[in-house]
C-alpha cells in the first residue's frame, strides 16, 4: 500500500504580509511553511502509517527550494519524496497544478488499495478545489473535510466534518482524502533521528520533459499560459465594523432590531 | 570561520523552537511556581531524541556532539530555563557513560537515559565540596568479598537527583590519594542505602529538582564502575567542561529571549506621546545586550566547534560560560528595566528569567573559579 500525500509551501500569513505594487503577494520576502491542512493530512498518513506496513510518498509540485519542506516531512517519517518542478510548470492555476500532480500520480502509479491524502485548502489562494480536481482527473472517489480515518482492506470509513454535524462515508481505494486543521490532535513533530535520515531518502524530481508524455497532462492547459484562471485585479476587503449586542427583553430587542434596520433603509 | 549552522542543524532548530513555544513556554511559569519537574514534557523530549544527543543511534541515541546540545538547549532557554537545564544537565550522565562506560554499561543505561525517558544526574559537589571540588569526603570502598563498593557520604546541590533513574556518584576509593583516589560509579535510584534528602528551594529554576543524596553502607556492583580506578576526577573535570558549553547555551538563549522581548516591548509601550523605543536611553541599553550577546553567542559556537572537531576546549568553555552568564545577568537586568513595573510583576516572564539567568554564574563552576582556570590555560 501506498499513501500519496499531496502539500504546498506557502508563505507564512501569521507574520508580515508582503503585496507586491501589482497586488500579488510578494513571496520571496516573506517566510514559507508547509500548509496547515497539508500538515493534517500528512499527520492522517502517518497515523496509518503507524498501524499498517506501507509507504508514505510526500508530492509537492513548487520550486526547487520547497525540497526544505519535503525534507522536513521526510524527518516526520515520510519514506520518500517527488519535487515537480519545471519553468513550465510555474504559474498554473488550480486546474492545470491538478492536472500536473494527477499526471505526476499516474506517472508513479496507482494501486488497488493506495489514497490520496490531501489538505481541505492552501492558506495563499484558499480555492480548495485541487484535491477534489486531481481526483476528478483519476477518476477516483472523494471524501473532502475529513477529520477521522479509518482503513480497512481495500475501504476506507472517513469522518466528513460539516458546519452542523458530521457524516461517516465508507469508500474503496483507491480514493483521494482532504483533510482540514480542526482536529484535536496537532501533526507530529521531526524527531531527532529523523532529521538525521532525511537527507538520505530518496527524494524524486519529475520535470516537464519526465511528465509531457502522460495521457493526464494537456501540454498547452498548463503553466501560466495554458491556465484558464487569469486576475485581473487583487485588493483587501473593508473590514467589517464590530457587530452590536441588543440588550433587554425579547419585546425590547426586537424593537431595538427594527430600529436599526429601519434606520438603514433596510426594511 | 564559518559557523553557519548545516541544513540539519537549521532542522533541529527549527524543530527546537517550535517544541519550546508548543510544549515548554506555556508550562513554564507554572512550572516554576509550583516547584513542579515537568513530566510530560521530558517524556516528550526522550520521544523526540532529544534526551540522547551526543549518544550513538545503537545505544538509542540522535548522534549529533555539543553544536547539536547547544542548539537544542538555548533555543529551549529562550522561554523556559528550567527545562534548559533539565536536559543540558541530563545530558552529562549520557554521554559520560558513552564516553567511559563499558560495553555492557552502554548496553544497559544508554537505552534507558535517551529514548527510555529516565533522567540522569551527576553527583560531584558535596557540603564542604563546591568549588573545590578536590575536597569531597564520599567513599566508595571495595569489598572483594561480595565485589561491591560500598559507599558512604552525602552529595548536595544534584540538579534531578531526586528522580533521577541513573546517577554518577564521585566517591573516594582511595582516601589517602585525595583527587588521585576519586573514581566514577553509576548508582541506581532504588539502590538500598541510597536515599534522597533535602529538595531545595530555590531562587529560580523551580521546575529543576535540585536535592541531596545521602549515601549510607550503599552497595553497588563493581561492575557499575566508571572508567578506571582514580579516574574520577579527570572524568568529573572533562564532563564539566562539555556542561559548561551546555550553561553558556542555556545563558545564550535566555538572553537572546529577553533581548527580543524587550524590542517587542519598547515598540508597542507608548510614554510621553511616543513608543520607548524612539528614546536614545533605550536605544542604547538595547544596543548594548544586543551586542554583549552576540559576543557571547560567538564564543559559546567557538567553544562547541572546538569541542566537535576534537580540539582542546577547557579554556575555550570556560570563558564561554563566564562570559555568557554574566551576560545573561547583565541583560535580563537591563530587560527588565525596560519593561518597568510591568516587569516586575509575575505576569510577565522578566522576573523569572532574571531570577534563571542568576543560577548560570554559580552552577557548574562558579564564575571567579572560571577565571582561575581561564587565567591558569592562558599563563601557563
Amino acid at each position: 500500500m501506498r499513501i500519496y500525500v499531496c502539500v504546498k509551501q506557502v508563505p507564512d500569513t501569521s507574520g508580515k504580509v508582503a503585496v507586491n505594487p501589482d497586488g500579488t503577494l510578494n513571496r520571496a520576502s516573506m517566510e514559507t511553511i508547509t500548509n496547515p491542512d497539508d500538515l493534517m493530512a500528512m499527520e492522517q498518513a502517518l497515523l496509518i502509517k503507524d498501524k499498517n506496513d506501507c509507504q508514505v510518498t510526500v508530492v509537492t509540485m513548487g520550486p526547487p527550494q520547497a525540497e526544505g519542506m519535503l525534507r522536513e516531512l521526510l524527518a516526520m517519517g515520510a519514506d520518500d519524496a517527488v519535487l515537480i518542478s519545471s519553468r513550465e510548470f510555474g504559474g498554473s492555476d488550480t486546474f492545470a497544478t491538478s492536472q500536473i500532480i494527477a499526471g505526476a500520480i499516474q506517472h508513479l502509479g496507482l494501486e488497488k488499495e493506495d489514497i490520496i491524502f490531501c489538505g481541505r485548502q492552501a492558506i495563499d489562494g484558499d480555492t480548495a478545489q485541487v484535491g477534489p480536481q486531481i481526483a476528478e482527473k483519476l477518476d477516483i472517489p472523494q471524501i473532502t473535510y475529513a477529520a477521522d480515518i479509518e482503513k480497512e482492506g481495500d475501504c476506507v470509513t472517513v469522518k466528513r466534518m460539516l458546519e452542523d454535524g458530521y457524516m461517516k462515508i465508507k469508500t474503496s481505494t483507491p480514493c483521494l482524502i482532504t483533510c482540514i486543521k480542526e482536529q484535536e490532535s496537532g501533526s507530529r513533530y521531526m524527531t531527532l533521528n529523523g532529521i538525521n535520515d532525511c537527507y538520505e531518502k530518496p527524494l524524486q524530481i519529475l520535470d516537464y520533459e519526465a511528465l509531457k508524455d502522460e495521457p493526464l497532462i494537456e501540454t498547452d492547459t498548463i503553466g501560466l499560459k495554458g491556465s484558464p484562471t487569469n486576475i485581473f485585479k487583487s485588493f483587501t476587503p473593508p473590514l467589517k465594523g464590530a457587530g452590536v449586542m441588543l440588550t433587554g427583553t425579547d419585546r425590547e430587542m426586537a424593537a431595538s432590531l427594527a430600529k436599526a434596520l429601519d434606520e438603514k433603509h433596510m426594511l | 570561520m564559518d559557523f553557519s549552522l548545516t541544513k540539519k542543524q537549521e532542522m533541529l532548530k527549527k524543530l527546537s523552537e517550535q517544541f519550546a513555544v508548543n510544549e515548554l513556554e506555556p508550562v513554564a511559569a507554572e512550572v516554576d511556581e509550583s516547584h513542579t519537574f515537568p513530566e510530560e514534557n521530558f517524556k516528550k523530549m526522550a520521544e523526540l531524541g532529544f534526551t540522547g544527543i551526543g549518544v550513538s543511534r545503537q545505544y538509542g541515541g540522535s548522534e549529533g556532539g555539543t553544536l547539536e546540545k547547544v542548539i537544542a538547549v538555548s533555543e529551549f532557554a529562550k522561554v523556559c530555563m528550567s527545562s534548559a537545564a533539565i536536559l543540558s544537565i541530563h545530558l552529562i550522565a549520557p554521554q559520560a557513560i558513552s564516553r567511559y562506560g563499558t560495553e555492557e554499561q552502554k548496553k544497559k543505561y544508554l537505552p534507558r537515559l535517551t529514548r527510555g525517558g529516565e533522567l540522569g544526574a551527576f553527583a560531584l559537589t558535596e557540603p564542604d565540596a563546591g568549588s573545590d571540588a578536590g575536597s569531597a569526603r564520599t567513599t566508595a570502598i571495595f569489598d572483594r568479598e561480595t565485589n561491591e563498593y560500598v559507599l558512604n557520604g552525602t552529595k548536595c546541590f544534584i540538579s534531578g537527583g531526586s528522580r533521577a533513574g541513573v546517577v554518577i556518584v564521585f566517591a573516594l576509593t582511595d582516601p589517602s590519594k585525595g583527587t588521585r583516589g576519586m573514581s566514577a560509579i553509576i548508582v541506581e535510584k532504588g539502590t538500598p542505602g541510597f536515599t534522597v534528602g533535602k529538595v531545595e528551594n530555590k531562587m529560580g529554576l523551580g521546575g529543576s529538582e535540585t536535592a541531596e543524596l545521602i549515601f549510607e553502607d550503599c552497595r553497588v556492583p563493581a561492575a557499575n564502575f566508571l572508567g578506571k580506578e582514580g579516574q574520577g576526577f579527570k572524568i568529573a573535570m572533562q564532563a564539566l567542561d562539555g556542561a559548561r558549553i551546555g550553561v553558556g547555551a542555556q545563558a545564550m538563549g535566555v538572553a537572546e529571549a529577553a533581548v527580543d522581548l524587550s524590542v517587542k516591548y519598547a515598540n508597542e509601550r507608548v510614554q510621553f506621546g511616543k513608543p520607548i523605543a524612539a528614546l536614545q536611553g533605550i536605544q542604547w541599553y538595547i544596543a548594548d545586550m544586543a551586542t554583549k550577546t552576540e559576543a557571547a553567542k560567538a564564543l559559546v559556537y567557538h567553544a562547541a566547534y572546538l569541542a566537535d572537531s576534537g580540539q582542546p576546549f577547557t579554556k575555550m568553555a570556560a570563558m564561554c560560560k563566564l562570559n555568557a552568564s554574566e551576560n545573561a545577568r547583565f541583560v535580563t537586568n537591563l530587560a527588565l528595566q525596560i519593561h518597568g513595573g510591568y516587569g516586575y510583576m509575575k505576569e510577565y516572564p522578566l522576573e523569572r528569567m532574571y531570577r534563571d539567568a542568576k543560577i548560570t554564574e554559580i552552577y557548574e563552576g562558579t564564575s571567579e573559579i572560571h577565571k582561575v582556570v581561564i587565567a591558569r590555560e592562558v599563563m601557563r
